[in-house]
C-alpha cells in the first residue's frame, strides 16, 4: 500500500457510509415520528411537534402494561447481566487451565449460540411443562396439591436467557486471554502472592474494561431478547414481546414511541459501559 | 456454566427429540410413542408428487431467503469489514467506527424491524418519493410485507454478524504479506483475490454459519416484516406451538435442527472454529 489515499480509499468509505446510514437511517426516522403532534400516523410528514404519545404510553392504561413489562425486563436484565459475568469470567479462568471435558463444554457452548433459538426455547417450554406434570403427579402431597408452574421469568426465562448470553461472554474471555500476557501473573507470584491475591489485584484489573464490555452484552442481548424467550417465559411477557405483540395491532405513534423509549434505555447502558470502560483505562494511565 | 448448560440448553434437546416422537391430541401430548409429529408434517408430500407439498415448499422458500440474504451480508460484511482494516489506518479511528456497527446491533431487532414502516409503507418516504418523482403512479405495494422487505430487514439485522469474524481475522493478517504481493507486482485486485480473501476464509466461514442459523431459525422477521403471511421453517413450528401440539411443533424442530446442523457439519469441514478466537 502506497500510503497515500487512492480512488479505491473514497470509494470504500462511501460505502461504509452508505452502510451506516443504512443502519442508523431508520431508527433515527422513528424516533423522530415518535414526536409527532396528536394527529400524527404512522409515516412523515409530521404532523406537528409533542409528547402526547410518551404521554400516553406512560398513562398506562392505553396498549399495554407498560410499566409492569418494563420493570421485568429491567430485573431480569441485571441479573442476566450480573450472571452472565460471574459465570464467564469464572468459566474463562477455567478455561486457561486444562480440565475434563474442556473441549466438550466449549463445543456446548457455541452449539447453544447456533442452535435456532425457537428449538431452545420449545425445549424448555417442554422441560418446564413435563417437570409441572410429574410434580402434580408424583410429588410430595404439600407440594403437588397446590402446584401450578415452575415456569417463569427467574426460572425458566432466566434460562433462556443464559444460553444466549453466555456463549457471547465465553467469546469475549477467550479473546482476552489470547491476548493475556502471563508474565504480569507470574511477576506477581514470585513477589509471594497468593493466587487469590494474583486474580484480585493483578488479573481482575487488567481484564475489567472486558468484563464491563461481558455485562453490556449480558444485559442488552436480554433486554431484546424475543426469540428464546416466546416459549419459555410462562404467563407474563417482556417489553420486547409486548412490542412484538403491537406490531400487528397497533396504527398509531404510540408503538414508536415505545420503541424510543426501549431504544433510549439500551443507548443509556451502553454510554454508561463506554464511560465506564473510560474511566478504568484512564485510571491505569 | 456446565451445569446451566446442561439444565437449559442439552436437557431441552433431548426433550425436544423426545417429545417429537409422542402422540397428540388437540388438547395435551400423550407419553406414548408415534410418528405422527412427522406423518402429520408430511402429510400428502407422497401423494402430490412431483408437486412440492407445503412442508417441502416452506423449506424451499427458508432456503431461499437465506441464501439471498448470506450473499448480501457476505458482501456487505467483507467490504465494511475491509475498509476498516486495511483503510482505515488509526487505531482510534478504527475502534470509533466498529463501535459505530456494534451499537445498532445492542439494540432491539423488533425496533429496528419497525423502523422500516415509515420508509416502505404504502404512504412511505420510498412511495412518495417514487411518485413525487413521476416513476410510479400508484404506491408500490411490493415495498412492505413482502419477500423483499423481510430480505432487507434480515441484512440489516444481522449484517453485523459476518463484519466481527472477517474484521477479526483480517485484523490477524501480517501485513508484510499484503507488501510482499504488492513488491511481487501484484495489482491491487489480485492482492485482495489471491492473498486477502483465502486469509479471510476462517471469518468468512463463521460468518456464514452464524447467518445462515440465524435466517434458518428465525420466525420474528419474517413474521413482522412479512406481514404474519410469508411462511418459514421457524414459522411453522410457532404456529403449531399456538394450537399447542407440542408433538408436531417438536418433529418440526427436529427436522429444523438436523437440517441447520447439516449446514454447518458442511462449512465446519473448512476450518477449525475454537483455532480462530
Amino acid at each position: 500500500m502506497t500510503g497515500k489515499r487512492g480512488l479505491t480509499f473514497y470509494a470504500l468509505a462511501a460505502f461504509f457510509a452508505l452502510y451506516v446510514a443504512f443502519l442508523y437511517g431508520p431508527m433515527i426516522g422513528i424516533y423522530i415520528l415518535s414526536f409527532q403532534g396528536p394527529d400524527g400516523g404512522l409515516t412523515f410528514p409530521m404532523n406537528g411537534f409533542s409528547f402526547v404519545w410518551f404521554r400516553k404510553l406512560f398513562a398506562g392504561g392505553g396498549i399495554v402494561d407498560l410499566g409492569a413489562a418494563l420493570r421485568r425486563s429491567l430485573a431480569l436484565g441485571a441479573v442476566v447481566m450480573l450472571l452472565t459475568v460471574v459465570i464467564s469470567v469464572s468459566a474463562g479462568l477455567a478455561f486457561r487451565k486444562r480440565f475434563r471435558g474442556a473441549g466438550l463444554l466449549f463445543y456446548v457452548a457455541i452449539a447453544s449460540l447456533i442452535v435456532p433459538s425457537i428449538i431452545t426455547s420449545l425445549g424448555i417450554g417442554l422441560e418446564f411443562r413435563l417437570i409441572d406434570d410429574l410434580v402434580k403427579l408424583h410429588g410430595p402431597g404439600w407440594l403437588s396439591e397446590q402446584h401450578t408452574t415452575w415456569m417463569g421469568l427467574f426460572t425458566s426465562g432466566l434460562g433462556s436467557h443464559l444460553t444466549w448470553t453466555l456463549p457471547f461472554g465465553l467469546l469475549i474471555m477467550f479473546a482476552i486471554f489470547n491476548r493475556f500476557n502471563p508474565s504480569y501473573e507470574e511477576a506477581a507470584r514470585d513477589l509471594g502472592a497468593t493466587p487469590w491475591q494474583t486474580l484480585r489485584h493483578v488479573v481482575l484489573p487488567i481484564i475489567l474494561p472486558s468484563v464491563i464490555g461481558i455485562g453490556l452484552f449480558g444485559f442488552t442481548l436480554s433486554w431484546d431478547e424475543i426469540a428464546r424467550s416466546s416459549q419459555a417465559i410462562g404467563e407474563v411477557n417482556t417489553l420486547p414481546l409486548e412490542l412484538q405483540g403491537l406490531t400487528t395491532t397497533v396504527t398509531k405513534p404510540d408503538i414508536y414511541a415505545l420503541g424510543t423509549v426501549v431504544s433510549g434505555i439500551s443507548f443509556a447502558v451502553i454510554i454508561a459501559s463506554l464511560v465506564g470502560i473510560r474511566l478504568v483505562q484512564g485510571r491505569r494511565r | 456454566m456446565a451445569l446451566v448448560f446442561a439444565f437449559f440448553f442439552i436437557l431441552p434437546l433431548v426433550l425436544v427429540v423426545i417429545v417429537s416422537f409422542w402422540d397428540y391430541n388437540e388438547y395435551e401430548m400423550i407419553p406414548a410413542f408415534s410418528g405422527r409429529g412427522y406423518t402429520d408434517t408430511f402429510e400428502g408430500c407422497v401423494a402430490q408428487l412431483p408437486e412440492l407439498c407445503t412442508i417441502l415448499k416452506t423449506y424451499a422458500k427458508t432456503v431461499k431467503l437465506c441464501v439471498i440474504t448470506w450473499a448480501l451480508t457476505l458482501v456487505i460484511g467483507f467490504t465494511v469489514a475491509y475498509f476498516l482494516a486495511f483503510h482505515v489506518k488509526s487505531r482510534v479511528w478504527q475502534m470509533a467506527l466498529s463501535l459505530i456497527c456494534t451499537v445498532p446491533f445492542l439494540t432491539s431487532n423488533v425496533i429496528r424491524m419497525i423502523a422500516w414502516i415509515p420508509l416502505l409503507g404504502r404512504n412511505g418516504l420510498v412511495n412518495q418519493g417514487l411518485q413525487a418523482a413521476g416513476i410510479t403512479q400508484a404506491p408500490v405495494e411490493w415495498l412492505l410485507f413482502s419477500e423483499f422487505s423481510v430480505v432487507l430487514a434480515l441484512v440489516h439485522l444481522f449484517s453485523f454478524f459476518m463484519i466481527v469474524p472477517i474484521f477479526n481475522s483480517m485484523m490477524r493478517i501480517d501485513r508484510a504479506l499484503i507488501e510482499a504481493a504488492y513488491d511481487a507486482g501484484a495489482s491491487g485486485f489480485q492482492t485482495l483475490r489471491h492473498v486477502i480473501v483465502p486469509l479471510c476464509k476462517p471469518g468468512i466461514v463463521i460468518g456464514s454459519i452464524f447467518v445462515i442459523t440465524i435466517v434458518m431459525g428465525d420466525f420474528i422477521t419474517v413474521g413482522v416484516m412479512g406481514g404474519q403471511q410469508i411462511a418459514s421453517a421457524g414459522k411453522i413450528i410457532e404456529v403449531r406451538l399456538n394450537a399447542l401440539q407440542f408433538p408436531a411443533a417438536a418433529a418440526n424442530a427436529v427436522i429444523l435442527l438436523a437440517v441447520t446442523l447439516m449446514i454447518i457439519a458442511g462449512l465446519q469441514r473448512l476450518v477449525d472454529i475454537r483455532k480462530e478466537l
